[in-house]
């Protein structure tokens, strides 16, 4: 533990880390100034007593021009005035209020009693992923390995995958359901349909752009066929194919919301389209800043892991 | 005539022990020969004859270099010896078999290196013995011994990306050299080296060729180089590529750095000079750098000469 401080700490002087600190800071502070400085923007009204206006409600949300208008009204009439404060609009929390909704979304059980808890749906949605991207990457790999290394099966596959990268992956949405049912299969295939054609054109190309001398160095080595393949190719593009499919990854990741409306709506889209329903949007903006947590946070571990497994990459060295 | 007309060139002159050596070196048998070979790349615009005709002999052990200006097909030549390009016509023989293509009796040395960085410098050597079926034990006892006489030892653990270019080549070479092959192809090896190590690889590889049984084809555009390494230089000619010239070198062996205002040095040196930049093609390229207009770049008045 002593030992992580002191690293985190070594980590904090150097000057990068002042900018990565900073590219969070900058944007947080933002949501801060527009939450908690009320006249910078605060188009609503918070009613805080509701005076001679009958439709007004302790705790209730009116655009400030209604509530100015009534206020008049009241005080021509010498009725007693509405009392209010400046608010934002429901669906902009305050940090702190996401925070809170962050802890009581992991502590307290849900409100309706067959609801999966938040870190239910996670992992619900972080199987979906895993297994679309798995499924994607079993078959998407060897292919676009194989479409880079032999032209002619680079040639005979890409122009079709090419066309096929530009259909919409959510347009097979009822297509999957009709033939894999409600369930989980649909949305694995969606992430599958949405990754694997990119997939098998980035990874020919990464296989394409293998520096040729080390092929020919290979081969005047005696290497060939499929000892090419496995001795020279493969550890040759292993470093990039790794980078690859990280941002492949991301990519999934961005098609998990779809694919998990089709079908029965699961996972972390149940959870955010539920918390929604009910105008909890602190719980939304905590559902998607878990999303990006975990996104971002496996990606930096995958990037350390590819440092600790590529000693020799020069390529993906930052420092 | 004259007697001082029979007398031939400084460059031709052999000592007799000179001589000798090379009666010895003639009466080997022929490892590689080219029969005819030719290249020809077809373009949208045209085909491009990269090399036409060539015949060559080289013995074994003997160290042939092959010289020539920039585009007159060394590289081409040397692609088509390894098997890495088809000629268009001709035939490659090795040991008077036909050659097909790339194969482990042909060693081959890149100018960039061309080290696999993901392996370190042990498995770099090891890679060869291991592609032709060898055990790990055999292969790792194998490069041990490649690495001693390239002298990296003490780096056979390390990345590629560690050593310096001149430790990279040496590794490259004994990678080469750890097949046992028929002859060694060099194309351009130390062309990436400064000066100083060119100089030290030169003296290293010669070791090597001394001790080892191994014949050596090196390309270079280097004349020093070629003159300083070389039994025999095949002087190219450009477009198309075609033999100009075969000289057998007449600075006796062990060669040192002290040969080098030797006359023979200069005679063999002043002779390739002449092959590869003729009096008249020289004067005409220098001609077209005049040509260039030179933009005045800086204030008229602000004159260094």
């Amino acid at each position: 533990m002593n030992r992580a401080l002191r690293a985190l700490a070594a980590w904090v002087r150097r000057p990068v880390a002042a900018f990565t600190i900073g590219s969070f800071a900058v944007p947080l502070l933002l949501w801060c100034l527009v939450s908690y400085v009320p006249f910078v923007w605060h188009p609503m009204v918070r009613v805080q007593s509701a005076g001679a206006v009958d439709y007004f409600q302790p705790g209730m949300l009116v655009a400030r021009a209604d509530f100015d208008r009534e206020a008049a009204e009241a005080r021509s009439a010498g009725k007693p005035m509405p009392a209010g404060e400046a608010a934002n609009p429901v669906y902009l929390p305050a940090p702190h209020e996401v925070l809170a909704a962050l802890h009581t979304a992991f502590t307290s059980p849900p409100e309706q009693r067959d609801a999966p808890w938040l870190h239910e749906s996670l992992w619900h949605s972080i199987r979906i992923i895993f297994w679309g991207f798995v499924i994607s990457s079993l078959i998407g790999l060897p292919l676009g390995i194989c479409a880079g290394a032999y032209p002619a099966l680079g040639r005979l596959s890409e122009p079709f995958i090419e066309f096929f990268r530009y259909l919409p992956a959510p347009a097979f949405g009822a297509l999957a359901v009709a033939v894999l049912g409600i369930y989980d299969a649909p949305k694995i295939a969606i992430i599958v349909i949405g990754t694997f054609f990119q997939q098998v054109l980035i990874i020919a190309n990464t296989t394409r752009k293998l520096e040729a001398t080390l092929v020919e160095a290979g081969r005047t080595l005696g290497a060939r066929g499929w000892k090419l393949l496995r001795s020279v190719v493969l550890p040759g593009i292993l470093p990039d194919l790794y980078r690859d499919q990280r941002i492949l990854l991301g990519w999934a990741w961005t098609y998990l919301i779809v694919a998990e409306l089709i079908g029965t709506s699961s996972g972390i889209t149940f959870f955010i389209t539920q918390q929604a329903r009910y105008q909890h949007f602190d719980k939304v903006y905590a559902a998607i800043v878990i999303i990006g947590v975990i996104g971002f946070g496996s990606d930096l571990v995958l990037e350390r892991l590819g440092r600790a497994l590529f000693p020799w990459d020069r390529n993906g060295r930052k420092d | 005539m004259s007697r001082m007309n029979a007398t031939p060139p400084l460059y031709l002159q052999q000592r007799p022990e000179v001589a000798e050596r090379f009666q010895r070196l003639y009466q080997r048998e022929v490892v590689l020969e080219t029969r005819g070979l030719g290249k020809v790349y077809r373009g949208p615009n045209g085909d491009t004859e990269a090399l036409r005709d060539i015949d060559l002999r080289v013995h074994r052990r003997e160290f042939v270099c092959v010289i020539g200006p920039s585009g007159c097909g060394k590289s081409t030549l040397i692609r088509i010896l390894a098997g890495l390009e088809k000629a268009s016509s001709g035939q490659v023989l090795l040991d008077g078999a036909p050659v097909t293509g790339p194969g482990r009796d042909r060693g081959m040395v890149f100018q960039g290196y061309s080290l696999f960085p993901w392996l370190t410098v042990k498995r770099n050597v090891m890679f060869g013995p291991l592609m032709a079926g060898s055990s790990r034990t055999m292969a790792e006892s194998r490069a041990r011994e490649w690495l001693e006489l390239v002298g990296l030892t003490k780096f056979a653990d390390a990345f590629p990306h560690q050593l310096s270019g001149g430790m990279r080549q040496r590794v490259a070479i004994a990678r080469a050299l750890a097949n046992e092959p028929r002859i060694l192809l060099m194309d351009e090896p130390f062309g990436a080296l400064d000066a100083q190590t060119r100089a030290k690889m030169q003296k290293h590889l010669l070791d090597i060729w001394r001790n080892v049984d191994i014949t050596v084809l090196f390309i270079t555009h280097d004349l020093d180089e070629a003159v300083t390494l070389a039994d025999r230089i095949l002087v190219l000619k450009a477009h198309p590529g075609e033999v100009q010239e075969v000289i057998e070198v007449p600075v006796p062996r062990p060669r040192s750095a002290e040969q080098c205002a030797g006359a023979e040095f200069m005679a063999t040196k002043a002779r390739l000079e002449q092959l590869i930049h003729p009096p008249n093609a020289q004067a005409a390229e220098e001609d077209e750098d005049d040509a260039a207009p030179m933009l005045r770049l800086t204030d008229v008045t602000d004159n260094i000469e």
